[in-house]
């Protein structure tokens, strides 16, 4: 009779990756929203600014 | 078309497709056929996402768009990257936290089965019609200005189509739409930049742009608070962003191209990316038109950009009529290109006080050449009242047939059949799924055991819906009015699924039998108040949405206690 392996330990908690966007220069997703966000108000302000001068 | 562009093109969307196909053949995991192998990285999610919205009506129609509107159609987008920013948060960490394949199995989940068969339902109904469109709207105006037979059009696209997504399922079309997106901006900046040259020598870009914005074509921004308005700043931004939030969120050819991302934080930057660059894209098509515009102002322009159809009706017995109108309309032109000439000189020798007379002057004759052109409209309805008058949509490709190099020809042909494969691929691909998930596996638990059994029956809903697809395309007979329908109908469908979802995400406290009634008054109000307002159909998006949620939560308050805690 095989005598059975003693259990293993638990593996240690690993770092949830989706908690870090991994992209240079944001830590959070927060950021990350805010960017995208910023960028989208550049974009209309943009177009509101190239409607104007060639209208 | 020459040998070359025949090349070009075949090798082009063969290649694609047979790689698609042969690098997926050995898919017979029911996970991977229906979420892809779960290896997807942001770029691959974003770019699928991007591809399964734009379809061949994308490059086809939106230029055409920018011609005869001018880029205001662009507000129409300014909901979407909040409308991402929300799924990201919010919709896309539940559904990958429930591994569910299907968004209607989260409803399932949530509520009950019936509420997940409604909104399975109400996705299989307004998909399944648009999977006709999807095949026959491109595929009538490439036949008409090539020359090719349409059902032929129609059946070798759709059956190519059917190859690879019953072949591969999610995978192939990921794979595929990523190589396709290569052909589509690759074509589109050609195109770009063939068109600056075009354009008379000294003009550029920026005087370009000039005359563009003193025709009215470069108006991107509208302010305006008339509710009547089909596409200002305020539908862009509330009707866009439920139309964005229901579209990304809730339907499944866009929720099945992100669910299976390598990971949580991969779907989200895949996300993100569109979030970022549609606008600027999209921007860019309708301004491409608009410089379509400028260029037909120093070009002799025809009358009717259908040139195929017009060509028909001035060899009819009306010929007399249309030949007349046709030369008022040269005889307006040219008189245009004066007035426009005036102008520009004004503008360049700096004369303030000839400038706007000038100005005046060349919008004057803009004007007249649109009122004749207006006028042959009229007389083909006349003449013709099954005629298709909407001719915007063959600008630019009139534009690439009679303009662009062969071979640049052949590319362009290709990127608006690879922008068809893309697209009703991801509704292929969708169609298949709900049907083989939300139906068939609900009717048939028993059979959901056998892993094999489930690809197979996947793959012959994807092939019968191919199949729908092209069998409506032949034979429903579509006018243009019937395709802008469906269009509309799906926008009235989309607020109320839309609202299910946000009460299962926000009101924790409504059941299933309450919002399942909410989400029918919701879509009976909907379609009263389309046949009795006159507002911007974008609108509706908003209005469903908040009916489907009202009244759940009034529904809810008026059930007994005891039902609510088991609802």
């Amino acid at each position: 009779m095989s005598v059975p392996p003693p259990p293993k330990p638990p593996l240690p908690a690993r770092p949830n990756a989706d908690d870090s966007p991994g992209v240079p220069g944001f830590r959070t997703w927060r950021g990350v929203y805010l960017f995208v966000f910023a960028a989208f108000v550049v974009v209309v302000l943009a177009l509101t600014w190239f409607s104007r001068a060639f209208a | 078309m020459n040998t070359l562009d025949w090349i070009v093109l075949l090798v082009t969307m063969l290649g694609i497709a047979s790689y698609g196909a042969w690098r997926t053949r050995h898919t017979n995991h029911l996970d991977t056929y229906l979420k892809g192998d779960q290896t997807a990285r942001w770029g691959t999610i974003g770019i699928s996402v991007m591809a399964t919205q734009a379809s061949a009506i994308t490059f086809l129609s939106i230029p055409g768009q920018g011609f005869e509107s001018g880029i205001g159609f662009v507000q129409n987008y300014f909901g979407l990257p909040l409308a991402l920013i929300i799924i990201s948060v919010v919709f896309l960490p539940i559904y990958r936290r429930l591994g569910v394949y299907t968004a209607y199995e989260f409803l399932g989940k949530r509520f009950d089965a019936k509420t997940r068969l409604l909104g399975a339902g109400l996705f299989l109904l307004q998909r399944g019609l648009a999977a006709g469109v999807t095949i026959y709207a491109p595929a009538i105006i490439l036949a008409t200005v090539l020359g090719w037979r349409l059902d032929l059009t129609i059946i070798s696209t759709g059956l190519l189509v059917i190859v690879y997504t019953v072949t591969g399922g999610s995978l192939a079309v990921s794979l595929t739409q990523k190589w396709q997106m290569g052909v589509i901006f690759g074509g589109m900046v050609t195109a770009f930049i063939i068109l600056l040259f075009r354009l008379p020598e000294g003009l550029g870009f920026t005087g370009a742009a000039h005359v563009a914005g003193a025709l009215g074509k470069l108006d991107a921004v509208d302010f305006s608070l008339d509710p009547g308005k089909r596409y200002t700043l305020w539908t862009g931004l509330f009707g866009g962003l439920f139309l964005s939030l229901s579209y990304f969120g809730t339907d499944q050819s866009q929720v099945q191209r992100y669910i299976g991302g390598a990971s949580l934080r991969e779907s989200r930057l895949g996300l993100m990316f569109n979030a970022l660059i549609k606008i600027p894209m999209q921007f860019f098509i309708l301004l491409l038109g608009a410089l379509v515009f400028v260029f037909y102002q120093f070009q002799p322009a025809p009358i009717f950009y259908n040139q195929v159809d017009w060509a028909r009706y001035t060899q009819g017995p009306d010929g007399a009529t249309f030949r007349a109108l046709e030369a008022e309309h040269a005889a307006l032109h040219i008189a245009k290109q004066q007035k426009l000439a005036a102008w520009l000189d004004a503008r360049d020798n700096h004369d303030p006080a000839a400038e706007p007379a000038a100005r005046a002057a060349l919008v004057a004759a803009n004007a007249a050449t649109d009122a004749v052109r207006r006028e042959a409209k009229t007389a083909l309805t006349a003449a013709d009242p099954r005629a298709k008058t909407k001719d915007s949509d063959y600008v630019f490709i009139g534009f690439i047939m009679a303009q662009l190099p062969h071979g640049v020809i052949g590319l362009l042909i290709a990127v608006m059949i690879a922008a068809a494969l893309g697209s009703k691929a991801g509704e292929l691909n969708a169609l298949g799924t709900t049907t083989t998930i939300d139906l068939w596996r609900q009717l048939r638990p028993l059979s959901a055991h056998d892993e094999g059994r489930n690809v197979r029956v996947a793959k012959w809903f994807t092939a019968i819906w191919g199949l729908v697809a092209i069998a409506f395309a032949l034979f429903a007979g579509f006018s243009e009015n019937l395709i802008e329908a469906i269009n509309i109908i799906g926008s009235l469908f989309y607020g109320v699924v839309l609202g299910l979802f946000l009460v299962a995400f926000f009101l924790k406290r409504v059941g299933g039998t309450a919002v399942f009634w909410a989400a029918l008054i919701a879509q009976t109000l909907v379609i009263v108040l389309y046949n009795t307002l006159a507002i911007s159909y974008l609108w509706y998006n908003l209005i469903g949405c908040a009916a489907c949620m009202l009244f759940g939560v009034l529904l809810q308050l008026t059930r007994p206690q005891a039902t609510q805690a088991t609802a």
